[in-house]
């Protein structure tokens, strides 16, 4: 086995590709977790995105265009979660499992005269004289738009929660939303709110899988990132830069699990395949193990119903 | 026996003459279960045209009806057991993994006929077929052989089963043949189908120095990485031309149509019998293709000269001296493989590195 066939910038550079639609999906759902509502729809979400996008990408041959349709896609997935649940009071947990359902039954329905249809979006960044650096050009400076819109959202989403005012009372909602209702914040609204910014977020990542990542479009193509994305927000303990390192993780491990296979290291390809989810667990046994500290991380009212008193 | 009772029995004697009456006008029903969705353009989508055939062929004397993404294991005995009850006569289970589900609800529905691909369990209401793929990848390893300029093949797989382990061996050693030289790097995905893993994997490849790219996986996706990258690829059971019109040279394909029709024309005049079915290139079950025009003539001459030569008879893939990949020796000198050893191929020929996950 030759170790220096292993190109770190290349290996780099395919992570980063990998764990994109995780950390965008991933970003939203903790926001909405923040505000106190659990929903499991992510899945669902991000192929509804995905067909969004590439449908728009197809049509118009513009990665704005497509990353915007797939965010709307996923926001109005997103809209029927947040009727259901925040005016209609269903329970959270059913809802979102009955969206992600309907959500991969809507997208393949919508997707029928996309399979077997390709994209032709050049979407790499290429600054001349930036990109071409040896080993880190490429990696700094030539990805597409939306690596670095995602990057922008970690910082965003983590200055939103914890320095701007809204976020306060964001997570004065999550955190008890009877206090922040007595007070007189608008908890039904943020939460809608905070569910829609989780489903365009949603709707984004699949975009990108479906625009970028892999450019076509195929039933079920998501295979169940969305459910990576939910839990990399437990393993980020609702943090955002948290959320990028378990995005970037996950990414890691499956494309560096692919390469060592690639060069032939002597290890059975299915332990090399449950990597990433034994990674997970770990980190999730490892952060929990303080019992205290883990009651604190979780939003005290995720998941509960909100039944406003007047 | 009591007015009663006669009346009854009377009445039941009707009605089962009016049910034979009715089932005698009604079309045969036939049941299709997929492993993936209709629009994977591969796997599922070549069964689904040959449904399409045998209803086009038979018209109003058949129904069929399929029921896609179906998961290997106990949602597919449901799926099964819910087609066996509602009136099909002949069910097709298009994945390896629906062999055990196949069988087990076969034996409790005696009348109905089942056709599992793939498999090697047989009853006598269930057959199995399969096509000789091992026969299309002698040719495009002969093709990647020819065409790879860093002499490195990047294989992406799937599960570590005879027929994946059978294409690898058979086309590393078609590839060999033309080139010595040839290294193949096999990546096992553990999965059918995930585009996005499978484009991941391909990454790898590419970036560790393949340039022609060969899959055992159902999505096309590595196809479109290939054309992006502008390295070369093979389609899988499909015609994948449009994913990368200038990196798809050409692909196996799947074509179950004639079986397909042959059986439902068996079941139709009751002479349905349980077979075992393993049809290559000459049969036609085994097709290819256009080839890409990037290719240069001599090679198309090469691939076309393996083909005949196999629908002829004159050349099998696996003809010795092959020995295993821990170098004992597994055929002589002119013998080729027997099917028995071909269906429960589990090693690697000697040449190709790494180790075959269990």
């Amino acid at each position: 086995m030759d170790l220096s066939a292993l190109n770190p910038a290349d290996l780099a550079f395919s992570l980063i590709v990998a764990a994109t639609p995780l950390l965008f999906a991933a970003l939203g759902e903790l926001v909405v977790e923040k505000s106190g509502v659990l929903n499991l729809g992510v899945e669902g979400m991000m192929i509804l995105g995905a067909i969004g996008g590439f449908a728009t990408a197809h049509g118009s041959g513009s990665l704005a265009l497509a990353a915007l349709a797939g965010a709307a896609a996923g926001a109005l997935l997103a809209a029927l979660f947040a009727l259901m649940t925040q005016y209609l009071m269903s329970n959270q947990v059913a809802t979102g499992l009955a969206l992600t359902l309907f959500g991969l039954g809507v997208a393949a329905l919508a997707g029928q005269g996309y399979a077997g249809q390709t994209l032709q979006v050049s979407a790499r960044l290429d600054i001349p004289g930036l990109t071409d650096v040896p080993v880190i050009g490429r990696l700094l400076f030539g990805h597409d738009p939306l690596v670095y819109l995602s990057l922008a959202a970690t910082a965003l989403v983590w200055w939103f929660l914890n320095r701007s005012r809204a976020g306060l009372i964001l997570r004065a909602v999550g955190e008890n939303h009877e206090a922040a209702h007595a007070i007189g914040y608008p908890v039904r609204l943020v939460r809608v709110s905070a569910i829609l910014f989780g489903g365009a977020m949603a709707g984004l990542g699949g975009a990108y899988l479906a625009v970028v990542q892999t450019p076509l479009w195929v039933e079920g193509m998501t295979a169940g990132r969305g459910w990576i994305a939910l839990a990399i927000v437990v393993f980020a303990a609702w943090r955002p830069w948290r959320a990028l390192l378990g995005a970037y993780v996950f990414g890691g491990v499956t494309i560096i699990q692919l390469n060592l296979q690639a060069l032939g290291v002597a290890i059975e390809s299915q332990y090399l395949s449950m990597a990433p989810y034994l990674v997970t667990i770990l980190v999730l046994v490892v952060i929990s193990a303080d019992r205290a500290r883990a009651r604190l991380d979780a939003p005290a009212c995720l998941g509960k119903p909100f039944y406003a008193s007047s | 026996m009591s007015l009663w009772k006669k009346a009854t029995a009377a009445a039941a004697g009707l009605a089962l003459a009016a049910f034979a009456a009715a089932a005698a006008a009604e079309p045969l029903k036939i049941g299709f279960v997929y492993v993936g969705p209709t629009g994977d353009f591969g796997w599922t989508h070549e069964h689904d045209l040959a449904r399409q055939a045998v209803e086009a062929h038979f018209g109003d004397k058949v129904e069929t009806t399929y029921v896609e993404n179906v998961a290997e294991g106990p949602d597919a005995e449901r799926v099964i057991r819910q087609m066996a009850q509602s009136g099909h006569g002949l069910i097709f289970t298009t994945s390896f993994g629906f062999m055990n589900p196949t069988v087990k609800v076969a034996k409790q529905f005696p009348d109905v006929k089942f056709e599992h691909a793939t498999g090697y369990q047989r009853a006598d209401n269930v057959s199995t077929y399969s096509a000789r793929f091992y026969e299309g990848r002698h040719v495009i390893g002969l093709i990647a052989g020819k065409m790879t300029k860093t002499n490195t093949v990047g294989y992406i797989a799937s599960f570590p089963i005879p027929e994946v382990v059978r294409g690898i061996n058979a086309a590393y050693l078609a590839a060999k043949s033309v080139n010595p030289a040839v290294k193949f790097r096999i990546v096992w995905v553990n999965t059918w189908f995930d585009p996005g893993k499978e484009a991941d994997a391909a990454n790898a490849l590419i970036e560790q120095g393949a340039d022609v790219i060969m899959q055992h996986t159902d999505s096309a996706a590595p196809i479109t990485i290939a054309e992006e990258k502008g390295v070369l690829a093979f389609g899988q059971a499909s015609d994948m031309t449009r994913f990368g019109p200038k990196s798809h040279l050409t692909a196996i394909i799947d074509n179950w149509s004639p079986y397909y029709i042959a059986r439902t024309q068996a079941v139709l005049d009751g002479t349905w019998t349980s077979t075992d079915t393993w049809d290559g290139i000459a049969p036609g079950m085994v097709a290819f293709a256009p080839y890409n025009p990037v290719l240069p003539k001599e090679v198309v001459a090469l691939a076309e000269y393996a083909r005949f030569g196999i629908m002829l008879g004159k050349i099998h893939p696996f003809t010795g001296p092959i020995n295993r990949q821990d170098g004992t020796p597994w055929l002589a000198a002119g013998e080729t493989a027997s099917d028995g050893d071909l269906l429960g191929m589990n090693f690697y020929v000697e040449g190709i590195e790494g180790t075959l996950p269990k």
